[in-house]
């Protein structure tokens, strides 16, 4: 939410810090019977202290994928078969299963997109929050434990008395907001939000991502939000990356890119956008997504880019820093 | 003008019963509602809303899926639950439907064809096996899909946004008076929801066809329709001319929709002012008086003793709330004339 020069120097504060988590030439596959179907493909990119990343990208560009990728939950047959993430000075891709385990919630937590509805419906609020403090054994004795739960409902905006209701008794947003509040309470260094509002109404999404900026400002947290929301991007996220066929097309700083996108993808997505503000014609992107099992030789977007030339179809376009803080993958540059 | 369609007085109350048979609480889905939508000249009304505003509860009743509490919905004059057989043929052809979920409609087993087919023969619509190819591979490229990438291709093998682009063409097939558009592109990726947009506009310009466009997106409200209904827990909160509604909203929920969308353009952030709290409330609905008292910034006395009328702020608009009770009541037209008085607004400004 960049509106006033101080904003404008936090937002770009937080752009300049060393990063928090590294990716490096990561790579997912699923192998089907039809061969492997290249998910995600050579993929690099970081994420500072205290900044705000978003991901964007229709369905099948790979966002979802690189979330759990990052937390080592890709199922078979999906697997990672390239690339390292480090995450504080650790490459998950590494450790075992155990390690793995422990970094979850306490280093590196998830807020999943249908979160609300992954809350156990038999059991009440207070012990699947104290769960996963259990399970990684902060030592806290019950009490202790008791005065940690009230204080993360607190953190996320929910009552104390929430602690002792069924997750029927609540809301959309105010389970979601449990699930914050189970998401924050190791106190990550990175906190994984996919499409964390994508089910709730306008008014409940905003109030739910006041709450999700609010507890990352407090904990210091680095947040990665994945959606398909450009609106909601523009508003949240310092810095933006927008996938195409498991790639970045364009990695951007929101204010740049929402007002000046340089990848045709880019400029074709944001203009394909409805507008609140005024009546026109509606742009869609003409054809289709290439199918991941089988990819286009050079640039995945050329064959609906409408300024494709000879060089996009014989080689791939590097994602390159162009202008200052500006990463395109794109010949025209 | 010949009705289309009507819904006078209708309300729908689900009553929660124990498993005892005891009577427990009470949720009103609609409240009231009386509506006429006209065969001629053909509109695009949006209803908007977020979960739990009724306007599922709308369709749901226009179609006879399920019927009224109290009130009526008529087809042509006839109460839809009486229809002749005759009648109630021409009814299933007149209003066609679009649902929200391009995933659920088909069955996986057959060709994308069939949900073309069925209706053709049902209909009657084609003499000939060729002139129902004909009549297919038009509907389809009228929707902006290329026949041969199509028909014969099984569901699995299209994109969400191509099977929901089937369903429009499917719609289109069949020559309806209404379609009621649910939530046609909640489900569509970013880049085709504008394509499906755009053919849904094509049909309602080319074919003459009305629409009634459901949904919780006021962006795409105000793009394609040219009245707005905004439901708020079954009641309206504010109805009228698109251009009013979504440009001036005059109600404080309407305001607050308006507010919350999150827009692309930076130099318009959200507000960071404290946010009514819908989890300090968990009960929000007053049993009495307006439906949005207790998130309501403007509240004041009466709201919470009686329920507001419409008042009708502009010629082409009506809010329902006591901010502006110096404004005249709505008659017991309804929606009716704040409907009319904008297709003649616009009308006249064509001329």
């Amino acid at each position: 939410m960049v509106n006033t020069v101080d904003d404008i120097q936090t937002a770009s504060k937080r752009i300049d810090t060393a990063p928090v988590l590294t990716v490096n030439g990561l790579s997912v596959y699923y192998h089907t019977s039809r061969g492997a179907v290249k998910a995600v493909e050579n993929v690099s990119f970081d994420i500072r202290a205290h900044e705000r990343l978003g991901l964007v990208g229709e369905s099948g560009s790979g966002k979802s994928t690189i979330a759990l990728a990052l937390l080592r939950m890709i199922k078979p047959p999906g697997r990672i078969e390239t690339g390292e993430v480090i995450l504080d000075g650790t490459d998950l891709v590494r450790l075992s299963e155990e390690q793995m385990r422990s970094m979850r919630l306490n280093k590196i937590a998830l807020v999943a997109q249908g979160a609300m509805n992954s809350l156990n419906p038999v059991v009440k609020i207070k012990p699947q929050l104290i769960d996963g403090m259990k399970d990684h054994d902060i030592g806290l004795n019950d009490k202790q434990m008791d005065a940690r739960v009230y204080e993360l409902l607190d953190s996320v905006g929910l009552r104390k008395d929430v602690a002792d209701m069924y997750p029927h008794e609540l809301s959309g947003g105010m389970k979601q907001r449990v699930c914050i509040a189970i998401a924050i309470s190791l106190r990550p260094k990175l906190i994984i939000a996919d499409e964390p509002t994508s089910a709730l109404d306008v008014v409940v999404q905003r109030q739910v991502m006041d709450t999700l900026l609010k507890v990352q400002e407090d904990l210091g947290a680095s947040i990665l939000l994945i959606g398909h929301d450009m609106g909601l991007m523009a508003q949240v996220a310092d810095r933006v990356g927008i996938m195409y066929a498991g790639e970045f097309a364009e990695v951007s700083q929101s204010a740049d890119l929402f007002s000046d996108p340089l990848h045709p993808y880019s400029q074709l997505l944001i203009n394909s956008l409805p507008s609140i503000e005024h009546k026109g014609t509606l742009k869609g992107i003409p054809g289709l997504p290439p199918s991941l099992l089988d990819r286009p030789s050079g640039c995945a977007f050329r064959q609906r880019c409408p300024f494709a030339f000879d060089r996009c179809e014989a080689e791939e376009p590097p994602l390159r820093e162009i202008r200052p803080n500006r990463l395109v993958s794109c010949h025209l540059y | 003008m010949t009705k289309l369609m009507e819904i006078r007085h209708a309300s729908k109350i689900f009553g929660q019963k124990t498993i005892t048979g005891k009577q427990k609480q009470s949720t009103v889905a609609l409240n009231d509602f009386t509506m006429t939508v006209q065969e001629a000249p053909p509109t695009i009304t949006a209803v908007v809303g977020e979960s739990g505003s009724g306007k599922t509860t709308l369709v749901r009743l226009l179609l006879g899926l399920t019927s009224p509490t109290s009130g009526e919905v008529l087809y042509r004059g006839t109460d839809i639950r009486k229809l002749s057989k005759d009648a109630q043929i021409q009814f299933l052809r007149d209003v066609q439907t679009i649902m929200q979920d391009p995933y659920e409609v088909y069955n996986p087993f057959y060709k994308v064809d069939h949900v073309l087919k069925v209706p053709i023969e049902k209909f009657k619509l084609a003499k000939s096996p060729a002139e129902a190819q004909t009549l297919m591979e038009e509907s389809l490229s009228a929707v902006g899909l290329r026949p041969d990438d199509t028909l014969g291709r099984h569901p699995h093998q299209l994109s969400g946004g191509q099977r929901q682009r089937i369903m429009v063409a499917r719609a289109l097939l069949i020559r309806p008076r209404l379609i009621i558009a649910d939530e046609p592109v909640s489900m569509v990726d970013a880049s085709l929801r504008a394509t499906i947009l755009e053919s849904l506009r094509k049909l309602h310009d080319d074919f003459g066809i009305s629409m009634l466009y459901i949904t919780h997106d006021l962006t795409t409200a105000y793009q394609i329709s040219r009245n707005i209904i905004v439901l708020y827990r079954g009641d309206v909160a504010e109805v009228g001319d698109v251009d009013l509604v979504v440009r001036q909203p005059l109600h404080p929920y309407t305001q607050l929709l308006i507010e919350s969308i999150p827009v692309i353009d930076l130099s318009q952030t959200w507000k960071k002012e404290k946010l009514d709290d819908e989890s300090q409330s968990v009960a929000s609905v007053p049993s009495q008086g307006c439906r949005f008292a207790n998130r309501c910034p403007h509240v004041m006395d009466i709201c919470r003793q009686q329920a507001p009328p419409l008042y009708r702020t502009d010629e082409g608009r009506a809010v329902s709330c006591f901010l502006y009770k110096e404004n005249p009541v709505l008659g017991n037209r309804g929606l009716d004339e704040v409907l009319e008085a904008t297709q003649g607004t616009v009308a006249s400004a064509a001329d």
